[in-house]
């Protein structure tokens, strides 16, 4: 494994694999290397030793870091300054089996955003600007550190996303943002699937910053201790104004039933897909419209044994079904074909990511295009070969 | 001057043969051919460059355009993409052996979907439009760009507009779900759609800002939010441009979240006041104007909250609204600067970006810097984000202020990048920016992102002799 310790170092071992031929597996902490298509790489190109902070200004919500600055230490210094990232990053290890600590640049290369998601954007929103090194070993940079940035296309958002394909990111400016002073988490009991996005979509029309929403049917709510199906709303802000979002929830929910506050956090599992951990199930990850979402899963369910749990107001569902030799893969993208949205297979065993596509088939134009683009980062070919697609 | 490039002759030769091709997609009156007509499309917002195009088509649908690109393309004529001409970078600037095609007649909303808080639009429709179509069920589209009630949305989506608003509710790119877009071979692509993540890479976030050098925008999803209850501001005034930037520091950093947080400098609040009469105090350096959103109670605490963090700061004046009409005479001043300036002077409106810590250093080397050229410049900015709006305040009709005026400018452009700023944070680079792209990019990152053009575009065809200088784009590597 080469451990640079500098952008210079991470050029300088690009260049040299291009010379020799030599495909590299890019990686940080190494908590995502079972995500995407198994990687056909002689060697690995670690990032793990740029842990620096180029810049911190609390006073402009922006932060810029080396990629391989851990998530734990990024949230460290944030919590200092009583801040944090605006898109709240998963840690799929439990999910995954990984060891290792999740770093930024891991959070970006696979775009992983949390439960905040819904209301604060995805990691690519919070992008300010990137350092990267191409396939030819070029340090080139994108965007910048201000808040808002016209100048020459979006290419950092390109790049979140894109599993390390088309270069290695080396450093990342994001916005972040205030932790707010109270944080109360709403559940409604006994919903099923549609009502619950009803309930969710109802606390969404709302005008009251509603900041995660998700649903839990009961045999995945079990998992977290609770009796029953839970459709789970976080409200914030400060006290007195958390108080008047609850009342204004439980007011525009009262068709739903009972709206509560509780003690418990569910949000920290919801995110890192904990319901999920520890079985030898296949996980898909569907993003498709709210309303669309019951009915998939339901379809799904007449087909296929499985358990799915939603976030994103139902936007975003996480599904778990036997893995067997495809990890249900003609089936789940059967389902979703009719609709807006694509499947994500999240976990499988190497051998069954190997053998189906990870990511959604994209339409030929749409796949000839990504291909002419990786081309024109990576023409030989050497960053992560295979990873998104075969 | 910023030079455009020698049109191509053999394009021009073909003018009358892609004119009676044109017309067997488009209605007769639908394909603009007569000098005349032409001239209403010589020009954007920054009409000090003028050039007629070669011919105009306006379509009703996303399939004509496909024929269209399809036509232009074998023409070997480019196709300059155009909203509601509103950009003040020059973005929809015509060359003479171009095609415009506009989209004003594509501007139907197709579907409102409040539950999944989701609009599809055709691209001609204007900004304000789409907010007006969903106002009575409560919601609206949040980028703001101040040009909203003229600009189209396929003009939002080419620059990745912002707006006074987008401190709280970000821009374009943040708001956009979905695109369906004409590529360069007229093939018709969907990218995205009502659901929050696009698989694969992120084309959405890369089209989004690609400034029309993409493909044809057709139709956009975007996101939907509901409407606050209510918003009112309160208005503080400095003694110091530097003090008044502490104070905007201090807010952000506070996470008391305004929606709207506005700067004007002396001259903008004289010249305001003076036109708008919005009880502006005249015995102050800069104004501050902070936006809060809620219910009455929540707006309150808010306020409250930001006068206590301001206050150590020592404003010399602090006016909080506690009612619609004086949050609408707050706000008269600041949206009444640009055409109270416009009525003093012609003025180049500039749209660098600048770390908020830079604001009053950038601020005092600016009034240096317009001492040194003669000439006045008023500020009016989106603070919250760094986003400065010098106004450079010329005379038109004589050919040395306008170069003056340029000059300034560029000075000023690269000033913010020297701060570690930007060129531009929301207005795009179009042809005025285009030849200080090197001051913020070396030649290799330009480079590199020309070589994603072309993998959009290989020809070339989309938007000619916009955002990178001119001689990187004629001496580009045979695509």
């Amino acid at each position: 494994m080469l451990t640079p310790d500098s952008e210079a170092g991470v050029a300088a071992a690009i260049r040299d694999a291009v010379v020799s031929k030599t495909p590299l597996e890019l990686t940080a902490g190494g908590t995502h290397r079972a995500l995407g298509r198994p990687v056909q790489a002689a060697q690995t190109l670690s990032l793990s030793e740029l842990t620096g902070v180029t810049l911190y200004e609390p006073g402009e919500l922006t932060l810029v870091v080396q990629a391989g600055i851990t998530i734990a230490a990024l949230n460290k210094l944030l919590d200092a300054e009583n801040q944090q990232l605006t898109f709240e990053p998963p840690d799929y290890r439990a999910l995954l089996s990984s060891t290792g600590e999740p770093t930024i640049g891991g959070a970006i290369a696979v775009a992983a955003s949390g439960p905040r998601r819904l209301r604060a954007g995805a990691a690519r929103d919070a992008l300010l600007g990137i350092r990267y090194v191409n396939g030819q070993g070029e340090v080139l940079r994108s965007g910048g550190r201000v808040m808002k940035n016209v100048t020459g296309y979006d290419l950092p958002k390109l790049m979140c996303g894109a599993y390390g394909t088309l270069g290695a990111i080396t450093e990342i400016g994001l916005k972040v943002i205030p932790k707010v002073e109270v944080v109360r988490t709403l559940a409604i009991l006994g919903l099923d699937d549609a009502q619950a996005v009803a309930a969710m979509s109802g606390a969404l029309k709302t005008p009251t910053d509603v900041s995660a929403a998700a649903h839990l049917p009961q045999s995945v709510s079990k998992e977290l201790g609770f009796t029953d199906a839970v459709t789970l709303l976080r409200v914030e802000g400060f006290e007195t104004q958390a108080a008047y979002r609850i009342t204004v929830l439980q007011e525009a929910l009262s068709e739903f039933g009972s709206v509560e506050t509780i003690e418990s956090d569910p949000w920290p599992a919801i995110r890192d897909v904990m319901m999920f951990a520890g079985d030898d199930r296949a996980v898909w990850r569907l993003s498709v419209k709210p309303t669309d979402a019951p009915g998939l899963v339901a379809a799904l369910q007449t087909q296929i044994e499985c358990e799915a749990f939603y976030d994103w107001g139902g936007g975003l569902i996480w599904l778990a079904c036997d893995e067997g030799a495809d990890a249900q893969e003609p089936i789940v993208r059967d389902a979703i074909s009719n609709i807006d949205g694509h499947a994500t297979l999240m976990r499988a065993s190497d051998t069954v990511r190997a053998a189906v596509p990870v990511f959604q088939p994209e339409p030929k134009p749409i796949a000839a295009l990504s291909e002419r683009i990786r081309a024109e980062f990576d023409p030989a070919g050497i960053l992560n070969p295979g990873r998104m697609r075969g | 001057m910023i030079e455009m490039p020698k049109p191509d002759e053999s394009v021009i030769a073909k003018r009358a043969a892609l004119a009676a091709q044109l017309r067997a997609v488009l209605p007769n009156e639908q394909v603009i051919d007569t000098a005349e007509e032409l001239k209403a499309y010589e020009c954007d917002a920054l009409n000090s460059y003028r050039q007629p195009p070669m011919l105009v088509v306006l379509p009703d649908t996303t399939e004509q355009v496909a024929k269209i690109v399809k036509l232009c393309a074998s023409a070997g004529a480019p196709i300059v993409p155009r909203g509601s001409g509103t950009s003040l970078a020059g973005g929809s600037l015509p060359t003479a052996d171009a095609v415009v095609l506009g989209l004003s007649r594509m501007n139907d909303v197709l579907e409102v979907d409040t539950e999944n808080r989701v609009i599809r639009v055709e691209t001609g429709i204007t900004n304000l439009a789409v907010s007006a179509n969903i106002a009575h069920e409560g919601f609206f589209y949040a980028p703001d760009p101040s040009s909203q009630l003229a600009c189209a949305i396929g003009g939002n989506i080419a620059m990745n507009s912002g707006g006074a608003h987008c401190l709280k509710y970000g821009v374009t790119t943040n708001n956009l779900l979905g695109v369906k877009m004409v590529m360069a071979d007229g093939e018709i692509v969907e990218i995205g759609g009502a659901h929050l993540d696009a698989g694969g890479y992120d084309l959405l976030g890369l089209i989004c800002g690609s400034e029309g050098q993409f493909g044809i925008v057709t139709e956009a999803t975007l996101k939907i939010l509901p409407l606050a209850e209510g918003a009112r501001p309160i208005l503080f005034g400095f003694d110091t441009n530097e003090v008044a930037g502490e104070a905007v520091a201090a807010i952000i950093k506070a996470g008391l979240s305004p929606v709207a947080l506005e700067f004007m400098d002396k001259p903008a609040i004289t010249v305001s006041e003076n036109f708008a009469k919005a009880g502006y105090p005249l015995d102050v350096e800069a104004l501050l104007i902070c936006e809060v959103e809620g219910s009455e109670e929540e707006i309150d605490e808010q306020l409250t909250r930001i006068e206590a963090v301001v206050a150590p700061f020592k404003p010399s004046t602090v006016k909080r609204s506690a009612n619609d009409i004086e949050s609408a005479k707050i706000w008269a001043g600041r949206k009444a600067a640009f055409g109270a300036i416009g009525q003093l002077a012609d003025y180049i409106c500039l749209d660098g970006c600048v770390p908020l810590s830079e604001l009053a250093s950038v601020l005092s080397e600016t009034a240096r810097l317009a001492e040194k050229y003669d000439l006045k410049v008023a500020n009016v900015f989106h603070a919250g984000d760094g986003n400065l709006h010098p106004l450079i305040m010329y005379e038109a009709n004589d050919p040395n202020s306008a170069r003056k005026a340029e000059e300034l400018g560029a000075d000023l452009l690269r000033l913010c990048v020297e701060k570690d700023g930007c060129l531009t944070g929301e207005h795009g680079v179009g042809i005025e920016k285009r030849e200080l792209m090197l001051t913020q990019f070396n030649e290799r990152e330009l480079r590199q992102q020309m070589a994603v053009k072309d993998a959009f575009d290989a020809g070339w065809m989309f938007n000619p002799a916009k955002v990178f200088p001119l001689e990187l784009i004629e001496t580009r590597d045979a695509a």
